[in-house]
Parts: C-alpha cells; sequence; structure tokens
C-alpha cells in the first residue's frame, strides 16, 4: 500500500459484490429478450432477480458500516452515475413497454433494470471513494 | 467540476520533480448537449418506429463502438504503453474525460435501436432464421457490458479522479491504466464476434 492509498486495510469486498448482481441481472435479461414475444417461463428470471436483489442489500449494508469513508466522493460520483444509468434503463425500460411487454415480464424485467441502476453507481461511487482522503472529498 | 493543475508525487525525482497534471473536468460539460441530442434522436426513432431512423442509430451508434473498441484496445493502448509518463498523463486527462461521455451513449444508442430494430424486421421471434444469432450477440454483449462497466469504466473513473489530487499516486495511476487498456483490448476482441454476427444477420 503507498502513501497515497488511503483505502481502508480490511476493506470488504464491495465491487466484487457489485458485479454479481449486475452479471445476474444481464443473464436475466438476456434469458427474457431471447424468448420475448413468445410465452416464457418466469422461474428462472425471478430466482436470479430476488438472488440479484440479496446480493445487492448485503453488498449496501457492507457499504454502511464503512467507516471511515470518503463518503463526499462516493455521493458526487454515485449521484450522477445514478441519473446517467437511470436514463440508461428508462431507455430500455421504454422499448419494452413501446413493444407491448405487459404484466409479470414487464414486472421482472423493471425489476432488473432497477438493480442495474443501482447497482452500477454504487460500483463507481465505491471504486472512486476507496481511493479518496477519508476525511474530506475530492480535490477541487 | 472544477479544472486545475497539480503533480504526480510518484514520479522519479531524477526527471526533474513531478510532471504536472494540465488543468481537466472529469465531465467535459461542453459534450453534454452533444449527448442529449443523441439521446433525443433515440427517442424519436424508436417512437416512430421508422426502419431508417431506427438502422441509422444502430449502424451508426455500433459502427462507433466498434471502431473506438478496437482503436483503442489494440491500437491506442499498447502506444499509450510506451508513452512517457507525462505524455501518458497528458494524454489520459484530454482522453478518458470525452470516453466517459462517447461511450455510455454509443452502447445505449446501439442496444436500444438494435432491439427496435429487431423487433421491426422480425428477428426476435423463434421461428426466425436469425434468432439464434441475435441470441448469441445478447450474450457477446452481456459479457463485454460486464467488463465495461464492472472493470473498465469504474478504472477510467478512478483514475481521473486520482489525477484531481493535489499530489495524484502515480503507481495507482499506472496500475488503473494497465486495467483500462487491458479489458479494452478484451472488448475490442469481442467486438470482431459481433462484427461476424452483425454481417451474418443483416445478409441472411
Amino acid at each position: 500500500m503507498s502513501a497515497q492509498d488511503h483505502t481502508p486495510r480490511n476493506i470488504p469486498p464491495i465491487a466484487e459484490l457489485a458485479i454479481a448482481p449486475m452479471i445476474l441481472v444481464i443473464i436475466g435479461g438476456i434469458y427474457m429478450a431471447a424468448h420475448i414475444p413468445g410465452s416464457i417461463s418466469l422461474t428462472p428470471a425471478i430466482c436470479l432477480l430476488v438472488a440479484a436483489v440479496l446480493l445487492v442489500i448485503v453488498d449496501i449494508v457492507l457499504l454502511v458500516r464503512l467507516r471511515p469513508f470518503a463518503w463526499n466522493a462516493f455521493w458526487r460520483v454515485a449521484g450522477w452515475a445514478l441519473l446517467g444509468y437511470a436514463v440508461i434503463a428508462g431507455m430500455i425500460g421504454y422499448a419494452f413497454i413501446y413493444d407491448g411487454t405487459r404484466g409479470a415480464p414487464l414486472g421482472i424485467l423493471i425489476g432488473m433494470l432497477s438493480v442495474f441502476a443501482i447497482v452500477v453507481p454504487l460500483l463507481l461511487g465505491f471504486a472512486v471513494a476507496r481511493y479518496q482522503p477519508m476525511t474530506q472529498g475530492i480535490a477541487e | 467540476m472544477t479544472s486545475h493543475s497539480t503533480t504526480v508525487s510518484a514520479y522519479p525525482e531524477a526527471h526533474g520533480g513531478p510532471p504536472p497534471v494540465p488543468a481537466f473536468q472529469i465531465v467535459p460539460t461542453r459534450g453534454i448537449p452533444i449527448v442529449i441530442l443523441a439521446v433525443a434522436g433515440l427517442v424519436i426513432a424508436i417512437a416512430s418506429n421508422q426502419l431508417w431512423a431506427l438502422t441509422f442509430f444502430h449502424v451508426v451508434g455500433g459502427g462507433l463502438w466498434t471502431g473506438v473498441d478496437l482503436f483503442v484496445g489494440l491500437l491506442l493502448g499498447p502506444i499509450i504503453g510506451r508513452m512517457s509518463v507525462p505524455a501518458r498523463i497528458e494524454f489520459t486527462t484530454r482522453f478518458m474525460p470525452k470516453m466517459l461521455l462517447l461511450m455510455p451513449t454509443l452502447v445505449t444508442m446501439t442496444l436500444a435501436s438494435g432491439w427496435q430494430l429487431a423487433r421491426h424486421v422480425g428477428n426476435l421471434s423463434s421461428s426466425s432464421p436469425n434468432h439464434a444469432w441475435l441470441v448469441a450477440s445478447f450474450i457477446i454483449v452481456g459479457v463485454m457490458a460486464t467488463i465495461a462497466i464492472g472493470i473498465l469504466e469504474p478504472a477510467n473513473l478512478a483514475v481521473l479522479f486520482e489525477l484531481k489530487k493535489p499530489a495524484p499516486d502515480g503507481e495507482l495511476i499506472g496500475r488503473l491504466m494497465k486495467r483500462f487498456i487491458y479489458t479494452a483490448g478484451i472488448t475490442g476482441a469481442m467486438q470482431v464476434a459481433t462484427l461476424i454476427i452483425m454481417t451474418r444477420v443483416s445478409t441472411q
């Protein structure tokens, strides 16, 4: 660890745990997209979504317990990323709704897009904040 | 996000002190209107469901995405690796912020219009001869998205924020840049598979 590295010494695997739900919702999304507009068994997609949501919750719990941590830097990045990824998720959701996807498949797809829109800003915010000084935000 | 000049702390003293870091913006605000314009055009293309508009966004977005990935990963990456530290820093501060706006915009343009285009021409139907190819492209895009969002983009952002510090850590920047270039190379190579699939789909 260099003199400039402000990473806590026993940092939990927050980045790795953020990538896992992202992979799960991408697999779920591919499964759904490969079967739309035909009939489809929703069980695999529901299982993937539930597992992804649980992993996101665990990741958030691990993150909020981090002390000390550069929260200013985290929120600055995560906030803007949330805005950007909400637009991207919104665009994808809009395409599904426009194409007439309704009911449970739409609900699952929106759930997956929500996980995606939350987990990516979390990952980006953490990736920046872990290298920032604990007591202050990013350098201006 | 404000701009300022700074120096890299890990740069060897033998070079006459740490190299200067040019002033730069992490998010180049001048590019945001172009992004808004592209997204608005994409919404109109999907809403109008016109074959030409959807094809335009998919081909332009996909062509640029593929081209940039291949160019950065296979051509620019090895060149950056051989540059001097000051040149690499100057290049990074000018190049990375633009990538931060460009790549998510191109990816969104390509995927949203591509989905709608596939729907429009009937390739999403399981009876279509292109359906299996399309599913293969979903898988490739899924892997590329995981690499780009999970590894490449966090490394890009962390480098830019490190360079904003009064005394950036050169060793950390070098490590993260290496990660950025390697992953760009992997996604670049995967883009070749996408090219094969897309040319196959469009000619069947």
